[in-house]
């Protein structure tokens, strides 16, 4: 056999080489799946603790998103809000836009009178009859500052703050970015802590696949050992194995994405309900399709690593005898 | 075919299983390997199908040192055996044809040449009909047989077969030994071990006789002698 195709020119047996690979890779493959058809209950089970293993990060990571998605609506404000008391003349008030002009530090002011913020209010939230219930408008007059420089730290922040609220004609001051970088801080923390729980999770994954793994390769022994002793090299060995770790690594994500979107078709009425209240047109992202891609390909590889380093362990031990 | 120049084989626990064997098997031929149990029969067929490694002297199988299959050429040095044995190892979660088709879908053959092949093997052991059943649903003969299918379908050069009629009645063990007979003819070189010897006899091949792990008869030999 070997002197025949000595004789062939190398770019044939090459491209034969090839080909049989393919082959032995496409009955590998459907093999593995009949093996996991074969036994639904296991491969539903391990499949199922991969999919809960891997919803947990990426419902983590989803409600990250939605946070940051409604703290970034907030974030473009780098104002500060000076409520004013109630009760004070137009002129009191020009006046004291005036002399906060000249403040160090605050590089605009802009007025908004009780009116100008009603309307506001009716526009966004577009219940135009709260004024003729409410009938004397409740709203005080608003100055925005606008602080000089864009990224005040919050020590500065906090500083000048105390300074506006020790003013007569102040009510209340706020500045947003204040409680906004506060946020952003704890979600970073959250991020952080998701990140060590995804990691620790993939690690959880990848022993289940190589457990199931391992147990398959000890029912499938006298198989193995069949095989090698018709000339099966590792390699053809091994790839059932490995095939079955992605297709349960997949089947995991597949499990790990109908459980978040479950997840959110319940949370979808609740969290409008709740945006409605704050007069929000905020909706709930789920996974887009790159992340869903992302997810789907972390599986695969979690599954593909699990198998992989079961077989490694293994197969080398079982022995034909 | 077969050439063992003072071998000798030990198993880990510093038993002999095998003491200083000197001998020849020519292509084509087909030798009995006979002697008690425990004598070093399934050692030596072992310790060609590399299951075992000798550890003193020269083993050269199909022109190649055995010393030096080593790593990733144990396998492919396999494929040019054919196995059989007692108990055919047959996998029960599949088909005949599936079970015999084995090492043909290992060398990475296509399906039209499997299923040619397969064919060919299963109307040679006269089971042409049972292509589609579950090997648990055939009778002890039967099974033997398609363990007999499975281990020349790949056309290898050399046969080794470990008691392969050991629970058979003497009209299938003859029939199976005819096979085997048969398979010779065409140039495999047929090795078997067995402890049959009313049959052996009466098949009037070679010979090699073991006691204790040493070499009782030569090829040439009979029994008589």
């Amino acid at each position: 056999m070997n002197k025949r195709s000595g004789l062939q020119p190398s770019r044939y047996n090459l491209k034969k080489t090839f080909s049989t690979w393919l082959l032995q890779h496409a009955q590998a493959s459907i093999f593995s799946l009949g093996q996991l058809f074969k036994q639904p209950l296991n491969s539903f089970l391990t499949t199922a603790v991969v999919g809960i293993a891997l919803s947990l990060p990426a419902g983590f990571y989803l409600l990250l998103d939605n946070s940051q998605r409604v703290a970034a609506d907030w974030d473009n404000s780098s104002e500060i809000s000076l409520f004013l008391q109630t009760g004070l003349e137009q002129e009191q008030v020009t006046e004291l836009a005036t002399a906060l002009g000249q403040w160090n530090g605050i590089s605009a002011v802009r007025h908004i009178s009780p009116e100008q913020a009603l309307e506001e209010f009716i526009s966004q939230t577009g219940s135009a009859d709260i004024s003729s219930t409410l009938g004397e408008n409740p709203l005080p007059a608003i100055l925005l500052l606008q602080p000089e420089i864009e990224n005040l730290s919050i020590a500065a922040g906090e500083e000048m703050l105390e300074k506006l609220r020790a003013l007569p004609e102040v009510d209340s001051a706020q500045f947003d970015r204040q409680w906004i970088q506060r946020l952003f801080a704890i979600i970073d923390i959250v991020r952080k802590a998701v990140t060590i729980l995804a990691i620790v999770l993939a690690i959880a994954v990848l022993l289940i696949v190589g457990n199931t793994i391992r147990l398959a390769i000890y029912n499938r022994r006298s198989e193995i050992e069949v095989n090698k002793l018709f000339g099966a090299t590792d390699a053809f060995i091994q790839r059932p194995f490995l095939y079955s770790g992605i297709f349960q690594g997949i089947g995991g994500s597949l499990m790990a994405w109908a459980l978040l979107s479950l997840t959110l078709f319940l949370m979808e009425a609740p969290v409008s309900r709740l945006a409605e209240l704050y007069a929000s047109q905020f909706r709930l992202h789920g996974l887009a399709f790159s992340e869903v891609l992302f997810l789907l390909l972390s599986g695969a590889s979690l599954g593909l690593a699990g198998s992989w380093v079961s077989v490694k362990r293994h197969i080398r031990d079982i022995e034909p005898a | 075919m077969i050439r063992f120049t003072d071998v000798s084989m030990q198993y880990g626990d510093g038993n002999e299983a095998l003491r200083r064997i000197n001998l020849f098997v020519e292509q084509a031929a087909m030798v009995y390997v006979t002697g008690r149990s425990g004598a070093g029969k399934s050692s030596l067929l072992r310790l060609i199908a590399l299951i075992e490694r000798h550890s003193r002297g020269q083993i050269i199988v199909n022109g190649q040192n055995l010393e030096r299959v080593t790593g990733r050429r144990v396998p492919l040095f396999r494929r040019s055996i054919g196995f059989m044995f007692q108990d055919h190892r047959l996998l029960h979660d599949r088909s005949v044809f599936d079970n015999i088709a084995l090492p043909l879908v290992i060398a990475g053959y296509r399906y039209q040449e499997i299923r040619r092949r397969v064919h060919a093997a299963l109307d040679k052991v006269g089971l042409l009909k049972k292509e589609k059943v579950s090997p648990i649903a055939l009778s002890g003969g039967e099974q033997q047989r398609v363990g007999i299918a499975r281990a020349v379908v790949h056309r290898p050069a050399l046969l080794l077969a470990d008691e392969p009629t050991g629970n058979l009645d003497p009209a299938l063990s003859w029939d199976i030994m005819k096979l085997f007979e048969q398979f010779s003819q065409v140039g495999v070189t047929v090795l078997i071990a067995s402890h049959d010897l009313d049959m052996i006899k009466k098949m009037n091949k070679s010979i090699i006789t073991l006691r204790e792990g040493r070499l009782l008869t030569h090829i040439g030999q009979t029994i008589d002698e």
